[in-house]
């Protein structure tokens, strides 16, 4: 169980923004942060990772005290387990793959960790590159196995997909929930992909301006409970054409394009780039606005 | 025949003022790069100083703060049996302060460049702030460090005022290559003074000449 009480004064474009925050995480689960730019998302993970200091902190994890701002009580970020994935990747130019992963053990450790997690991110064939002859997606492949090479309690992951195309995150999300799998980590990520949220957490939080807003399963917070479907997805419209008596509504999820039929009404409060849920009630599916 | 000594002198004097002022760089300019210290610009505008300063005031300083009179050169006389006018000890202790700036200016502003989450994703795989400084920053500023001490080393090859103030012309102690020069040149001795002249025109030369290929050279591969 990990309980983040915190309070910090954040510097924004548009004035100061009080952060504050109460959350409760539960061992192993995966929560996704989801908000606006500059609601404070990062903010929290820097905390939690003890890099930024808030006015008024406590962090609980497990039985352990990593914050306490009162009894001045400060574990230093090298002291927190913790695995961070920077939105820029952070791999340390001068040293290769392998030597980036190897970096992260400690003087005794064994390297069969850093074997295992290059084989499991199918990195054998770069583990002698230096990162700047590495692609995107090869970068975010290292910068998650490093990340993990000292078996961390928490994985923090700051938009860890928002540079890549579509294939490549989806190719990187099942890493992600590989990872978070076999090595029971507790993980905390940013998106602003709600369909990235829909297919890996458990649970999310929405942040706005400092606060947060909403907070549980995705269905329950992207969507109105009234909903009870037997499968559902999340998209975008991309077009809303007539046909005859009724509207077609093109939808894009994932690879896939779905057609849906609406009738006028329907189409009239639905727009083009629109957020959307696609439901299947029995034979009859059904669109949703999302948020 | 030529007497080489002042060449030797002038060398010496250029390792190890640009030795010293490496190891004392390294430290100073992490904390310029790290440290919230308020009073931060006061110690950059200090240190840049002897870049716009002529060479004979700071000498002027130093002569007056090294001699046994006042109390700095008093303590170190009576405590470390140091004296620090008109001897090569001086000239190392004047070079270090005339040639700060070469060495700091360059280690600062690779230091500034890197992207601070490297330091930060280092602290997260649990390494200390030294080990973070060994193996990550001074490796990926290695061409800001060789600009450095090539840049300190050469200008210290061509100091001449400090020097003068500080050193005066001590065949064997303090008699450097550019002074040298000038005393050969008061005595109407032009072919010694060419020589000489020569010989470190030519070296300054080649040596920045290999930081400039160098550094363009360095500059083509991390674009790529």
């Amino acid at each position: 169980m990990i309980q983040i009480d915190a309070y910090k004064m954040l510097q924004t474009a548009d004035g100061e923004l009080p952060l504050d925050i109460s959350l409760t995480i539960k061992k192993g689960e995966f929560v996704s942060i989801y908000g606006n730019s500059g609601a404070g998302k990062t903010t929290i993970l820097r905390i939690l990772s003890g890099l930024t200091n808030a006015e008024k902190v406590t962090i609980k994890v497990g039985e352990s005290l990593w914050d306490d701002s009162l009894k001045k009580n400060h574990l230093p970020v090298q002291k927190r387990s913790i695995g961070f994935v920077f939105q820029d990747f952070a791999l340390f130019p001068n040293l290769t793959v392998k030597e980036n992963l190897e970096f992260a053990l400690s003087k005794n450790d064994s390297k069969d960790m850093v074997a295992e997690l290059i084989e499991l991110m199918e990195l054998q064939s770069l583990q002698n590159s230096k990162p700047q002859n590495l692609s995107g997606g090869q970068k975010q492949r290292v910068a998650l196995a490093r990340a993990i090479v000292r078996k961390p309690e928490i994985f923090l992951l700051d938009e860890p997909l928002s540079a890549l195309d579509d294939d490549m995150r989806f190719k990187l999300q099942d890493y992600i929930l590989k990872i978070h799998q076999k090595y029971e980590l507790t993980t905390l990520m940013i998106s602003h992909s709600i369909a990235e949220i829909f297919k890996l957490s458990d649970k999310v939080i929405v942040l706005d301006k400092g606060k947060i807003v909403k907070e549980g399963t995705p269905q329950t917070v992207f969507t109105e409970q009234k909903i009870s479907s037997k499968f559902q997805l999340t998209g975008e419209i991309i077009s809303i054409t007539k046909s005859d008596i009724v509207y077609i509504v093109q939808v894009s999820s994932g690879n896939t394009i779905i057609k849906v039929i609406a009738t006028e009404e329907e189409a009239k409060d639905y727009k083009i780039g629109q957020k959307v849920l696609v439901a299947s009630k029995a034979f009859n599916p059904i669109i949703q606005v999302l948020v | 025949m030529i007497n080489l000594d002042p060449l030797w002198l002038t060398a010496k004097l250029a390792l190890i003022t640009t030795l010293i002022l490496l190891v004392v760089s390294i430290p100073l300019c992490y904390w310029l790069c790290y440290s919230r210290f308020r009073l931060k610009a006061v110690v950059e505008a200090l240190i840049s100083l002897p870049l716009v300063l002529p060479p004979s005031v700071l000498g002027f300083y130093l002569l007056i703060a090294f001699s046994p009179e006042n109390a700095f050169g008093k303590f170190l006389a009576d405590y470390f049996d140091l004296r620090l006018v008109f001897t090569f000890e001086g000239l190392i202790l004047a070079s270090v302060l005339y040639s700060l700036p070469f060495m700091v200016n360059p280690i600062l502003s690779g230091l500034k460049n890197l992207s601070p989450a490297l330091q930060e994703a280092s602290f997260t795989l649990g390494k200390s702030r030294f080990t973070t400084l060994t193996k990550i920053l001074l490796p990926n500023i290695s061409a800001s460090l060789f600009t450095g001490i090539i840049m300190t080393f050469a200008h210290t090859l061509g100091e001449f005022g400090v020097v003068l103030m500080v050193g005066g012309s001590i065949p064997e102690e303090t008699k450097v290559v550019s002074i040298a020069i000038y005393e050969e040149v008061e005595s109407m001795n032009y072919d010694h003074a060419n020589i000489h002249a020569g010989i470190l025109f030519l070296f300054s030369f080649s040596i920045l000449l290999a930081v400039h290929l160098i550094n363009n050279k360095s500059r083509k591969t991390t674009l790529y």
